[in-house]
């Protein structure tokens, strides 16, 4: 192994080094500092006689005379192993946990290799997180990645705590585990995850990976990658369901953009550099169902919008790379809706492959649909009666300003405990529906509406869920029942004149 | 030819070389002990600066390049439909059996099965004499698809035979000028190259996309280009691939350029599941899938784009019309900034090198209805869709804009629409096309004679809707006249009867252009009749509520086969509204 003490310049986390032979892109590298301490870095460019090395850490206390620098030969690896669950480790992989660095079954390099499109299987199995508007409205499946847009001062680990504790699937025997990787947030934030866990006995089927804001930043170009490759290992080679969770990925950005910059590249969008769609691929890519293989990654990134901007190129490239988002709202956390989940602007892009007969229901598309169309018509009619008053809106524009504001306080507020079921989940979602005119149901198939619409059989199949829902807080459930009553009697008639038509 | 030089520097995926002799620019070289692919995409001196199409860490400076002496190219020949390709035609099935699940880098793999033996029939005889473009024969390729084996040189046929073959395998022998050469049935083309033609034509067939926003309002001629641009979530994947799946051209090359690895494997498992309308086979039997995911090398995503539309032009000089998808064309941009980058070139807009513009329109250009070379005389198209990808859905970016500078056919997907699951979430007023006028006599002749009529009208609602909207929003709806109410509804029912289109509705997914024909004749009917009432003074509360009107809404429901129902809807307003009138 050769050692260097030929360091010309340094910028930043960057370190040049001349005359050197012999070394490989992206190779590690150790440093050893005047003071003798060492730090690890990563070969960034080299040509025939010098080389370019960012260092995972801080750079003060090098200088050019006395810093050595070694090539070890080789890329970054992480030794992983099953007896990882129930550890902590720092942002670069050591144990933080004071106890001995478990012991390596197998040397992974941390960048991965893309999974080839061919042996990709399609992630299908639904998972039941207990939050209705994720369950309903932006249904998760295993192997997919599906980032929470939030912003400051939002209850987004809130949510992300109550997700790891609910999710389950139909098959409740198989191997489960959880990969957390802390991305340059506060020891407070993390702390809060930690009690989480521990309080719900997931911290022994969990891996933990923590850089924290008064870590290096360089560092976390590397967390987000370990907990990767240690995912990929429990999930492809260890047959076990992982669920990732990374927080938050504009302290990742920002890291990006900080060695950018001290490389003098050309900076993209507000400095970002332009291969940033790139890069959060190699992180974001690294979720899925392999053919022929029992485990499966799923990804839950957590990013906050700077200035709650969903434009500004951190939330942007993600949602061109991630297969929908959840849209955490301000409004919604304002009135004290929790989780404040906003339904518009969130989407999940392989809903349609977990939900429908035998997986969740028939009429799971269609009620989602319809719940998504009457909620949106709602909301712009608040804006619309605003300005006219509600006295002027139409009797179908007032029911739907009237659901509109029953969805928010039923359907989307549950607190942080409440665990729904999808069938009380979709019960309740038709209860709501009940509110509005049939003939205002076009995305739902006539003959759901018979089966599972208010005061149909469907509906009252499960009295105890109803109750259940109705239970919640739902100041508005007095008011509602009045005009419930005669609207279903109008209806009645009219469905049964259309039949005899036929 | 070959040339071996040493590597000098490595930064991500570009590396630089020296003492590659007399290597051209865009020539193949292979880096390193592993032999990675890579393109010179400069030479200063004797340094040639080589973009690698595979991951580059761990190479040392010192390690040797050959030089190929030849463009990037790729095989064309039978085998191509049903594949299943990485940006630089190496089929990813072979790539797993090589190396796993995951893509390992240096893997070495022909892009055509060499093995196969194909039934050729020859078409041409012995001592006929033949010019590049005749077709020699022909391989039934999959169940749909004739795969004609095309003559690469021009001369007298020494020798032709039919026969079970593989590629490697003469199926005849030319004399040319330059002396007797073998005729296989497959042969190479660079990439960069459009394929030559020999008269391109003006677009007056549109290409029925059974999408009833597009067929209507925003035709797509065949051969023609259109572009969908548009935020993130607003459906652009979901439409292309409806396209792909419904639209009426014999070929589908769909390229995945840098986007998710899954979207990827949802259209190989879903392919081949899908039914053509026309032939009852899956539509897999003529479709190409080029997948090169936003995690795979990042200038082999440059490369996939022209690997596909070599590909739809191979086919269209057999006299076929292809479709071409591309999406998302932004990744490719972004591949050019970063490569661009890497070069320390001077930026243009946005960090893009000033040469997007011009690449853009090279590659779009390629697209067109042709006469194709050689004998028997036939036509074939190229149509190309690219998606676009716009940060913040913003399309004063540049990609956007020089895509719209040289597309015909702007789709424009609206965020607001697909938050309130309004789909196709392609917005009526803001979309256009510029084949409608061209396109007019093919409507009035195959579909109806009032066809343009009827278009014009509904789109003048639609655009009336918007300018009373306006109103609405200051003094509500209450306050407007009867009959501009009467406009709003039936707006809305073009809206939502008519332009809305569930791309999972087994029935809904596809129209064709008789049944749009029927359904908006009806609604314009039902238009024609309510305005009618209204101005008879019958109550614009009467007149939504009445019954034909449900029926109106769930049209799009009914059917390809019975369509005489939805003909009959038009008689059934006519009904109702009579009798309105005379109670």
């Amino acid at each position: 192994m050769k050692e260097y003490k030929t360091v010309s310049q340094i910028a930043g986390p960057l370190v040049f080094v001349e005359n050197v032979s012999g070394v490989g892109y992206n190779e590690l590298v150790e440093v050893t500092l005047p003071n003798g301490n060492k730090q690890k870095g990563q070969v960034l460019d080299v040509t025939d006689t010098h080389a370019v090395v960012q260092i995972f850490g801080s750079t003060s206390g090098l200088n050019t005379t006395q810093t050595s620098v070694k090539f070890l030969g080789e890329t970054m690896k992480l030794g992983v192993s099953t007896e990882m669950l129930g550890r902590i480790f720092s942002g670069l992989g050591e144990p933080k946990d004071n106890a001995p660095k478990p012991v390596a079954e197998k040397y992974l390099d941390i960048s991965g290799a893309a999974i080839n499109p061919y042996s990709r299987a399609e992630p299908r199995d639904f998972i039941q997180t207990g939050v209705s508007t994720i369950d309903c409205m932006n249904t998760l499946v295993r192997g997919q990645k599906l980032p929470i847009f939030s912003a400051s001062g939002l209850p987004h680990n809130q949510l992300a705590v109550q997700i790891a504790r609910q999710s389950k699937t139909k098959d409740q025997k198989e191997e489960f585990a959880v990969v957390f990787a802390a991305v340059g947030i506060t020891h407070e934030e993390a702390s809060f995850f930690m009690r989480d866990f521990e309080k719900t006995g997931a911290l022994e089927r969990a891996v933990l990976f923590l850089n924290l804001a008064d870590d290096p930043s360089v560092e976390r170009i590397i967390t987000p990658r370990l907990a990767l490759t240690t995912a990929e290992y429990l999930a492809f080679e260890k047959d076990m369901h992982v669920l990732v969770i990374i927080t938050d990925m504009t302290n990742y950005c920002e890291a990006l953009r900080e060695i950018a910059s001290a490389r003098q590249e050309v900076p993209g969008r507000r400095g970002y550099p332009g291969y940033m769609y790139t890069d959060l691929s190699t992180i974001y890519e690294r979720a899925g169902r392999i053919k022929g293989r029992k485990g499966t990654v799923t990804q839950f990134p957590i990013l906050t919008m700077p200035g709650d901007d969903i434009t500004h190129p951190i939330p942007d490239l993600t949602g061109y790379i991630t297969e929908g988002q959840i849209v955490l709202s301000r409004d919604l956390h304002r009135k004290n809706v929790a989780p404040p989940v906003d339904p518009l602007p969130s989407l999940s892009r392989l809903m349609n492959l977990g939900i429908g007969d035998g997986r969740t229901r028939e009429d799971h598309r269609g009620i989602a649909d319809q719940l998504y169309a009457a909620y949106a018509n709602g909301r712009d009619l608040r804006s619309l009666s605003a300005v006219v008053g509600e006295e002027s809106l139409t009797d179908t524009d007032r029911k739907y300003l009237r659901f509109a504001d029953d969805f928010e306080k039923r359907f989307i507020m549950q607190g942080s405990n409440e665990d729904r079921t999808i069938e009380q989940t979709l019960s309740l979602g038709w209860e709501l529906l009940g509110s509005l005119p049939t003939e205002e149901l076009k995305r739902v198939k006539v003959e759901y509406i018979k089966k599972y619409g208010a005061g149909s059989k469907g509906s009252s199949e499960a009295p105890a869920e109803k109750k259940a829902a109705q239970e919640g807080p739902s100041p508005t459930n007095p008011e509602k029942a009045a005009p419930k009553a005669p609207l279903k009697a109008k209806k009645a008639p009219s469905k049964g004149k259309r039949k005899s038509r036929k | 030819m070959a040339k071996t030089g040493t590597l000098v520097r490595i930064t991500g995926p570009v590396v630089v070389a020296k003492d590659l002799g007399h290597a051209k620019l865009y020539d193949v070289v292979r880096v390193g002990e592993e032999k990675l692919v890579g393109e010179i995409i400069k030479i200063v001196g004797n340094e040639f600066v080589i973009q690698v199409y595979e991951d580059t860490a761990g190479i040392r400076p010192g390690e040797p390049v050959i030089s190929t002496g030849e463009p990037l190219s790729v095989e064309l020949g039978p085998g191509i439909l049903r594949s299943f390709y990485d940006g630089i035609q190496r089929p990813l099935e072979k790539i797993e059996e090589a190396a796993g699940a995951f893509i390992t880098r240096g893997i070495n793999v022909a892009p055509l099965d060499h093995k196969k033996k194909w039934e050729f029939k020859a078409l041409k005889k012995k001592g006929e004499s033949v010019e590049v473009g005749d077709i020699l024969g022909e391989v039934q390729e999959t169940d749909v698809i004739t795969h004609r084996i095309l003559a690469n040189d021009s001369g007298k046929l020494t020798d032709i035979r039919s026969g079970k073959f593989t590629l490697d395998d003469p199926i005849g022998e030319i004399d040319t000028r330059k002396g007797k050469v073998p005729a296989y049935m497959y042969h190479r083309w660079v990439v960069r190259k459009p394929r030559p033609y020999r008269e391109k034509f003006p677009p007056i067939v549109p290409l029925s996309t059974g999408m009833r926003l597009v067929d209507t309002f925003a035709p797509i001629a065949k051969g023609g280009t259109a572009c969908i641009p548009g935020p993130f979530g607003s459906g652009k994947t979901v439409t292309q691939q409806s396209l792909a799946k419904w639209s009426d051209a014999e070929i589908v090359v769909y390229i995945g350029c840098g986007e998710r690895g899954n979207e990827m494997t949802e259209v190989l498992n879903e392919f081949p599941k899908i039914l053509d309308p026309k032939s009852g086979k899956p539509l897999m039997e003529r479709t190409v899938l080029i997948a090169n995911t936003s995690n795979m090398p990042v200038a082999a995503r440059e490369a996939s784009i022209y690997t596909g539309i070599t590909l739809a032009e191979y086919y269209r000089d057999m006299g076929y019309g292809v479709s071409l998808m591309a999406d998302s064309t932004s990744r490719w941009a972004e591949a050019l900034r970063e490569i661009s980058g890497r070069l320390e070139e001077m930026p243009g807009e946005e960090g893009y090198p000033a040469y997007l513009a011009r690449k853009l329109a090279e590659f779009y250009e390629r697209a067109g209805r042709v006469k194709t070379l050689g004998s028997p005389d036939r036509e074939g198209s190229v149509t190309v869709i690219g998606a676009v990808s716009p940060p913040g859905g913003d399309i004063s970016e540049p990609v956007s804009q020089n895509t719209l500078r040289v597309t015909k056919v702007f789709l424009a997907l609206d965020a607001s629409l697909a938050h309130r699951r309004h789909f196709p979430a392609i917005h009526w007023l803001k979309s256009y096309s510029l084949y409608t006028d061209t396109l007019d006599p093919w409507y009035e002749e195959n579909i109806g004679s009032d066809w343009p009529t009827l278009r014009n009208e509904a789109m003048a609602l639609l655009q009336k809707e918007a300018e009373l909207q306006e109103i609405v929003q200051l003094v509500g709806p209450d306050a407007l006249p009867e009959k501009e109410q009467a406009i709003l509804l039936i707006a809305k029912m073009i809206r939502e009867d008519y332009l809305q289109q569930s791309a999972f509705h087994e029935i809904d997914a596809f129209a064709s252009m008789k049944k749009q024909y029927l359904m908006l004749r009806n609604i314009m009917r039902f238009y024609e009749r309510a305005i009618g009432a209204v101005d008879l003074g019958i109550q614009l509360k009467t007149i939504s509520g009445v019954k034909v009107r449900e029926k109106v809404g769930r049209m799009k429901e009914i059917p390809e086969e019975r369509l005489n129902d939805v003909e009959a809807i038009y008689k059934e307003i006519d009904r109702e509204f009579d009798s309105l009138r005379k109670e």
